[in-house]
């Protein structure tokens, strides 16, 4: 869905992308990620680096078109080609500032499910598993997901917690889990940005897209979300941010 | 050794099997497609984030049990055979050890150095603690419990007849699962002299002593990429997912490119292979082994 001036995946694109300080070490993970990375790098974060749980480190995305993080583009010019424990290592570490996770459900505490709908012994739908999605929920310092904004996505709580957020949303849920990583910071949404209260909890809304309202993000979500009584507009994409991303998918 | 000869003499019914251990690039297809060709049953599979190749695997009906990080079809998603077993036993049900690719990276180490588990961090509130019984919580750590192979399946650029293989590029959880499993099958794409190989023993994977066989394997490892000599085949994964969906496509896919195939070189002929050969090399420069 477009406005005229740029898609809704431009869009989350260009969100996702202000989510990468300069410096930053950056799990990237594939699709809408590795294009907001790109955009970071053309954009305010010229020296992020990009890591991939393949084994592998960027200072820049990959010359051409990836259908994998392990395709030839991606290895050609790497930082760093490598087993995928020793990336593993620098996450273990905490040396790994943010990192994106895909997901099919977000709760309200932002735990994600990757791995059942319905009973584990009898699943209705059988996702594809963690990946590196756990590994990055736990042991990243902040990381990000993004996903289509829909009832049966965004859900009271997830059935089965591949990805941990903040549990089950009580306070220092995390660390009494003995969880070193930060925890979510942002749901990056077609309709929205929710984000969380420091030192984690329940998602919040921060910010609306262009063209969408709040009533129709309630509508859309599988709680009763709160809104923060300073909710603003997304900023839309800029010019340059625009350009980056344009650059990468023409 | 040919692969139908390597598949038949050290991969019996039940064995546990590494392989796709790159991620997405390096995977050895032709080996999977000949135990396939060859009904191998019972089979426990062992993999990170792996494509299409699990999935295959299962839909033919090899698979008694799964210990990985994700199975389905990377740049496509969802793998369709995999649903089909776990939510309706078709063609069998298969068990499903989860894991992420950390913990699974964790459990061939620890078969690797021969302890019975490994403690980390990671995974500490994922619910795959709860449907994996290898993995427990202890002191605040999470253990994950020692994953053997019987046989890791390694597809590589380059070995040489003793099993000194070189493989370049991310190598994933590689290195682990050959030197966990008891015994390491190599596919190639280049059969070369010694005096390749050892002219850079940093780049060889294994010891030859784990090294049972070594296939000499062109396009081995299609429609996965291999850096240096093949892109990865995108549009061929588009068509397995799309035909896949159904277990009637399936098995119509199945048929053309597997059952109704003998060997690789058959199947590479219904492939446009020059459209996907990497023509534009980019050499390292060679390391001085100099030493009087």
């Amino acid at each position: 869905m477009s406005n005229g001036a740029y898609t809704e995946q431009e869009l989350m694109v260009a969100v996702a992308s202000r989510e990468i300080r300069d410096g930053d070490v950056v799990f990237v993970g594939m699709r809408l990620p590795i294009l907001a990375y790109a955009v970071a790098i053309s954009t305010h974060a010229p020296n992020a680096r990009g890591l991939f749980e393949v084994g592998l480190m960027r200072d820049r995305p990959a010359g051409a078109f990836l259908g994998t993080m392990g395709d030839p583009p991606n290895v050609a010019g790497a930082l760093w080609a490598t087993r995928m424990s020793n990336v593993m290592a620098l996450m273990a570490q905490g040396q790994v500032d943010l990192g994106f996770i895909g997901g099919a459900e977000v709760d309200r505490f932002g735990n994600l499910n990757t791995s059942y709908v319905g009973d584990p012994a009898k699943p209705k739908v059988k996702l594809p598993g963690s990946g590196g999605g756990a590994d990055i929920a736990i042991l990243s310092r902040r990381w990000v997901t993004l996903m289509n904004h829909e009832r049966r996505r965004l859900v009271e709580r997830v059935s089965f917690v591949t990805s941990p957020g903040y549990g089950d949303g009580s306070p220092g849920w995390r660390k009494r889990n003995g969880i070193l990583g930060g925890g979510p910071v942002a749901i990056i949404t077609t309709l929205c940005v929710l984000r969380f209260p420091e030192g984690g909890g329940e998602a919040y809304v921060a910010t609306v897209h262009p063209g969408h309202t709040v009533d129709e993000v309630r509508e859309h979500t599988g709680w009763p979300v709160q809104i923060d009584p300073g909710v603003r507009e997304t900023a839309p994409p800029t010019e340059a941010e625009l350009s980056a991303v344009r650059s990468r998918t023409a | 050794m040919t692969m139908a000869e390597a598949i038949e003499r050290f991969v019996p019914d039940g064995s546990t099997v590494a392989m796709g251990t790159s991620l997405e690039p390096l995977i050895p297809f032709a080996a999977g497609h000949e135990l396939i060709r060859q009904r191998r049953r019972d089979l426990e599979l062992v993999g990170p984030i792996s494509d299409a190749l699990f999935d295959q695997l299962i839909g033919a009906g090899c698979v008694r049990r799964v210990a990985a990080a994700w199975v389905g079809n990377v740049s496509e998603g969802l793998g369709h055979c995999y649903r089909r077993a776990c939510e309706q036993g078709v063609p069998n049900a298969i068990e499903v050890y989860d894991h992420s690719n950390f913990s699974i990276s964790l459990a061939l180490w620890a078969a690797a150095w021969n302890v019975p588990s490994l403690p980390t961090r990671t995974l500490l509130g994922s619910d795959i603690l709860r449907t994996n019984p290898t993995l427990s919580i202890g002191f605040g750590m999470v253990h994950v419990g020692a994953v053997r192979p019987d046989i890791a399946i390694v597809h590589v650029q380059r070995a040489d007849a003793e099993g000194r293989a070189h493989a370049w590029g991310p190598l994933g959880i590689t290195e682990e699962a050959g030197l966990a499993a008891g015994v390491v099958i190599i596919t190639c794409e280049e059969l070369v002299d010694d005096s390749v190989t050892l002219s850079d023993p940093n780049r060889i994977l294994f010891p030859e002593t784990k090294v049972l066989a070594v296939v000499h394997e062109p396009g081995g490892a299609h429609p996965s990429p291999v850096q240096g000599h093949f892109k990865r085949d995108h549009a061929f994964y588009a068509g397995y997912a799309e035909q896949s969906r159904t277990a009637d496509g399936f098995a119509e896919w199945l048929e053309r490119w597997v059952l109704d195939v003998p060997d690789r070189a058959t199947y590479l002929e219904r492939v446009d292979v020059d459209s996907l050969r990497i023509h534009h090399h980019q050499y390292s420069a060679p390391a001085d082994f100099g030493d009087e």
